[in-house]
């Protein structure tokens, strides 16, 4: 006897866009479990991660404003990932857009002008496709694996940031403390409410959600990609060059996470500094497969994470619940939303033979 | 140069933990799994080392533990990767965030206690060659386990049906099935082992390495290991090669500092990252098909009936 | 804007049961703090929280302390803001990167007060506080410079900020000052608690010939790769004895719980104000561990150097001073540099070899 995967023939709708919520379902009740086995109340656990963040002004900008960046990345990824390129880089090319971006910001430190802000934008998605090019580049020239390539390049990305704001960029006032000056009032993105801190990035967030929605669903391109990802041989005989959409999805994806980098630093960061990308590239992973790899339900499942992130914190206040906690669950999550994909794709079933 | 043994001691202690996990991922990337998840499995090995170390004061157990915990981890892995046919790159960052969280619930009630050492053990004769004895033969015990893992790897890889089996399956999934090989069970004995190996490298760091739990000690190692595997490119010697290149980068890196070298720390660091993809890139150029990975990595079996 | 009307503070919900048995009491005092590394660090963080238990000693039953462990520096208005709008009236930051969001959320809160460790810039409800460390590094100076017989002593070194540069200067004076032949290596580790790391640093120093090891990073793995190396080392931040009891000399501990019951009791009190204040063995806010493992001799005169520096007749900065590049310090404190000129520090003194890196 042993159990076998069967391919089902077909999906309901309705039960593909249940799948993560059911996954979100089982991954809560374990994380009950878990809380409960600590010694405090999974229902007030429910209520400061899930509850507060959603009911709370203040946090619910929080929320907004973290998943900002999230769902920019996430939907760059939706591209590669759609298209079965696994760009797991986007950390690195995140933190070249902030280095290009925030080079720009220092270039203009002390000015104003309504420009430095949009140059900023330009120069930090100029330098995530630039990054993302290279294992392109690697993959499509000399068929290297760009899973590695992409991953290699995060650390190495992390190191160029380290010794930039510890060497040349380090700010001279800063008694020696390894941080870029803070950028000038026309190199930041301002609040959209006083108090808050809420900023039009989210604007640019919702764009890319727009935009992104647009191709998958009107244009060749999506199709291509979508083509190029479920059936390689057929996208070839229809003509689409595997070439063509391999850099394009890498230059988007890359695009969008060097945005996402410029986002942060001239949100809520307002300066570079190490730690900067705080594993938004990779949490940006876990959001683009809770949304199903479609543009608005990264978008969704940003928000999620988000709240999950900031109820962690809160949990850390108002619980004392460690934050290893809430890193636990979202691997927990994303384990549970790849058994639930496997489950709608496949059948158990078990068979009696030798 | 009384300074050479010593610091050749130290690449030895910085590459053993490096070594034992590449190792494991070696052999589960030639049966044709990719486990991305290899720094949480290291990370839960050195925080349930090291607890269970201290639980019953006894860094043998420990080291034990902290192996089985690794394969517990694998165990998961294998259990939606090979189950349930998911997305090996998606499951291998789950298992590592995961990992990651895990480990630093467990390790909490641990964060400051001390371990005593693990007593190195010197080999008669060959540890009194000059040099080489001092910076070899008086190692701890794991290095010496992780010279035989090596050899052993080796042998079973190359030199047995069992290995030649692993291969086929990692070469061609589907031919293998077809042939009547089973190609779950192998991927899931060589997931485990590579878990095994990832749990116990963890250990090395927290009961031999620095002696000490602390969150997110790893720092990295585990994707250094992966670097590691594509350096290799399906050479278990090139692969104990790299690990001691890599661990003497590390050294280099403070003796460079200590030494007043004015070269940047960052790029030292940054080297084994740069000198994996130049290595993929000649691999590709000098012609040799893929880059020695095996055929179907990274790919899903779900067997036709 | 938002009304604020159906806003919820987050923690009356998980402590409405207990706080509503007291509210017939006097409303306690909140108190919140920021660290940026684990508790159990056993180094920085730790020290911290065991003055944060001090305070909850200190006042039973009139104050109630919160803390957020483990917060990234480049991620912490949210943190910060959170325990002050959850009614937490004293927050202490207890890291230099939190300095500018410190700042930011005070500007929001005018009636929280806020203790910003490290830092240099104030305001209205921003004070500044930090300790001397360099007194006790005088000291462990001389005794490593007694107990050396290589003449070569390794450092490891965090971040090449003041604080740490001070250090380094007023361990390397003490050391000469009994030794003229001794030496120092730095390495840097770039991290305050990176145990693997700093145990690699330490562990280059002792290859490289040096035979007492210091640090100024938080975690004991410098002390207990001494200890396997049959070293001498001295611990940080808390007493680590435990780590190493036959190759530590003694440990700087930091002490904040005398500063921190002190804050309290001006908030509670109604005087508390934004100040600045840089104090060290005299206030108590540095204190030295047991001198150990060292003949009587040098016990002796670790001793009597502390009691010199505690009395302000010795201070680690005695003028002159000679800069690395052979240029004499103005001497902006009498008869020994200003607090400002050691809070600044900047340079190496004459006698260390190597550059502070860029």
């Amino acid at each position: 006897m042993r159990i076998a995967l069967e391919q089902r023939r077909a999906v309901s709708r309705l039960r593909t866009w249940l799948t993560p919520l059911v996954a979100l379902a089982v991954a809560l009740a374990i994380g009950g479990v878990i809380v409960a086995l600590l010694g405090k109340s999974p229902v007030v656990a429910f209520k400061v991660y899930l509850r507060d963040p959603l009911t709370d002004p203040w946090a619910l900008q929080e929320v907004l404003l973290k998943a900002t960046p999230l769902s920019l990345i996430a939907i760059g990824l939706v591209f590669c990932f759609r298209a079965n390129r696994w760009n797991i880089g986007a950390e690195g090319q995140m933190l070249v857009g902030a280095i290009c971006g925030g080079g720009v910001a220092l270039l203009f430190l002390g000015q104003s002008g309504f420009y430095i802000l949009p140059l900023m934008l330009l120069a930090g998605m100029a330098g995530g496709l630039a990054y993302a090019a290279i294992p392109a580049f690697l993959r499509v020239r000399f068929g290297i694996s760009e899973i590695l390539t992409s991953l290699m390049l995060v650390y190495v990305a992390e190191l160029l940031l380290d010794y930039l704001v510890r060497g040349p960029w380090r700010d001279p006032k800063g008694f020696n403390f390894p941080q870029t000056p803070s950028f000038s009032d026309s190199a930041l993105f301002q609040p959209f409410f006083e108090g808050g801190r809420l900023h039009a990035g989210a604007l640019l967030a919702i764009l890319a959600i727009i935009l992104a929605t647009l191709v998958f669903r009107r244009t060749l391109f999506g199709f291509a990609i979508n083509t190029l990802g479920e059936a390689p041989r057929a996208a070839n005989f229809a003509g689409f060059s595997e070439r063509r959409i391999t850099f394009l999805v890498f230059a988007i994806s890359g695009a969008l996470a060097g945005l996402a980098g410029v986002v942060e630093a001239a949100g809520q960061v307002g300066q570079l500094r190490p730690g900067f990308g705080q594993g938004l590239g990779f949490t940006a992973i876990i959001v683009a497969f809770l949304g199903r790899l479609s543009p608005i339900g990264a978008a969704l499942s940003a928000m999620v994470i988000a709240v999950l992130l900031i109820g962690a914190e809160s949990a850390q206040v108002v619980m004392k619940l460690p934050f290893d906690l809430t890193r636990f669950f979202m691997g927990l999550l994303l384990m549970c939303v790849l058994a639930g994909e496997a489950l709608n794709r496949y059948r158990l079933v078990i068979r009696k033979e030798g | 140069m009384e300074m050479l043994p010593l610091v050749l001691a130290s690449i030895t202690v910085a590459a053993t933990p490096l070594l034992i996990a590449a190792l494991g991922e070696h052999v589960v990337e030639r049966a044709g799994v990719l486990n991305l998840g290899v720094e949480g499995m290291m990370i839960v090995g050195a925080a349930c080392g090291f607890a269970a170390a201290v639980l019953t004061d006894s860094s043998v157990l420990g080291l034990l533990a902290g192996g089985f915990a690794g394969m517990l981890l694998a165990l998961v892995f294998a259990g939606l990767a090979i189950g349930l046919a998911t997305n090996q790159v998606a499951t291998g960052l789950a298992l590592t965030i995961l990992g990651l969280g895990l480990a630093g619930l467990i390790g909490a009630p641990f964060v400051g206690q001390p371990r005593p050492p693990i007593p190195p053990i010197a080999l008669p004769i060959l540890s009194d060659i000059p040099i080489i004895g001092p910076a070899f033969f008086r190692a701890d015990p794991i290095f010496y386990l992780s010279v035989m893992l090596v050899i052993a790897v080796a042998f079973v890889l190359n030199r047995t049906r069992a290995g030649l089996l692993l291969r086929a399956v990692g070469e061609n999934h589907a031919s293998a099935h077809a042939l009547g090989v089973p190609v779950r069970r192998i991927r899931l004995y060589a997931i485990l082992f590579g878990g095994l190996m990832a749990g116990l490298a963890g250990a090395y760091l927290s009961l031999i390495y620095t002696r000490f739990w602390s969150p997110g000690m790893t720092a990295g190692r585990g994707w250094i290991a992966l670097a590691l595997v594509v350096f290799a490119a399906g050479h278990v010697w090139r692969l104990m090669a790299g690990a001691y290149l890599f661990g003497g980068l590390t050294v280099a890196q403070l003796h460079a500092q200590a030494g007043a070298i004015g070269l940047p720390s960052q790029l030292l660091s940054a080297l084994p990252y740069i000198m994996t993809i130049l290595a993929l890139l000649v691999l590709a150029v000098s012609g040799r098909r893929g880059s020695g990975a095996a055929g179907s990595l990274g790919q899903p079996f779900v067997p036709e009936r | 804007m938002f009304r604020m009307t159906t806003r919820r503070l987050a923690l009356a919900m998980g402590l409405g049961l207990a706080m509503a048995g007291a509210a017939t009491a006097q409303e306690k005092l909140k108190i919140g703090f920021i660290y940026v590394g684990p508790v159990g660090d056993f180094g920085w963080s730790y020290q911290h929280d065991v003055g944060r238990k001090a305070i909850e000693a200190a006042f039973p039953g009139r104050v109630e302390t919160t803390f957020v462990e483990s917060v990234p520096e480049a991620d912490s208005d949210r943190a910060i803001e959170q325990l002050a709008r959850t009614g937490h009236k004293l927050i202490f930051t207890t890291s230099f990167g939190y300095m500018e969001p410190t700042l930011r959320v005070a500007k929001k809160y005018p009636n929280v007060m806020f203790e910003h460790a490290t830092g240099f810039k104030r305001d209205k409800n921003v004070a500044t506080y930090s300790a001397k460390f360099h007194e006790g590094r005088y000291i462990i100076g001389r005794i490593a410079g007694k107990m050396t017989k290589s003449n070569t002593i390794g450092y490891v070194g965090a971040f090449p900020i003041p604080e740490v540069i001070a250090g380094i200067n007023a361990f390397y004076l003490g050391a000469k000052s009994v030794n003229p032949d001794v030496k120092i290596k730095v390495a840097w580790a770039f991290d305050w608690f990176n145990p693997p790391k700093e145990g690699d640093a330490a562990k280059t120093l002792i290859d490289q010939g040096a035979d007492v090891i210091t640090q100024h990073t938080d975690s004991p793995a410098p002390l207990q790769q001494a200890a396997q190396r049959n070293v001498f080392a001295f611990g940080q931040a808390s007493d680590m004895t435990k780590f190493a009891p036959n190759h530590i000399l003694t440990s700087i501990i930091d002490d904040w719980a005398p500063y921190y019951v002190e804050r309290t009791r001006a908030v509670l009190e109604g005087k508390w104000q934004s100040q600045d204040v840089f104090d060290g063995l005299a206030k108590g806010k540095v204190k030295m561990g047991p001198y150990v493992n060292m003949p009587p001799e040098v016990k002796k005169l670790a001793e009597e150097t502390e009691e010199a520096i505690r009395s302000g007749k010795l201070d680690p900065f005695m003028c002159p001073i000679i800069a690395q590049d052979g240029k004499t310090v103005e001497c902006k404190g009498g008869d020994r540099l200003s607090n400002e000129q050691v809070f600044g520090m900047n340079f190496y003194v004459q006698g260390i070899e190597g550059t502070i890196p860029k």
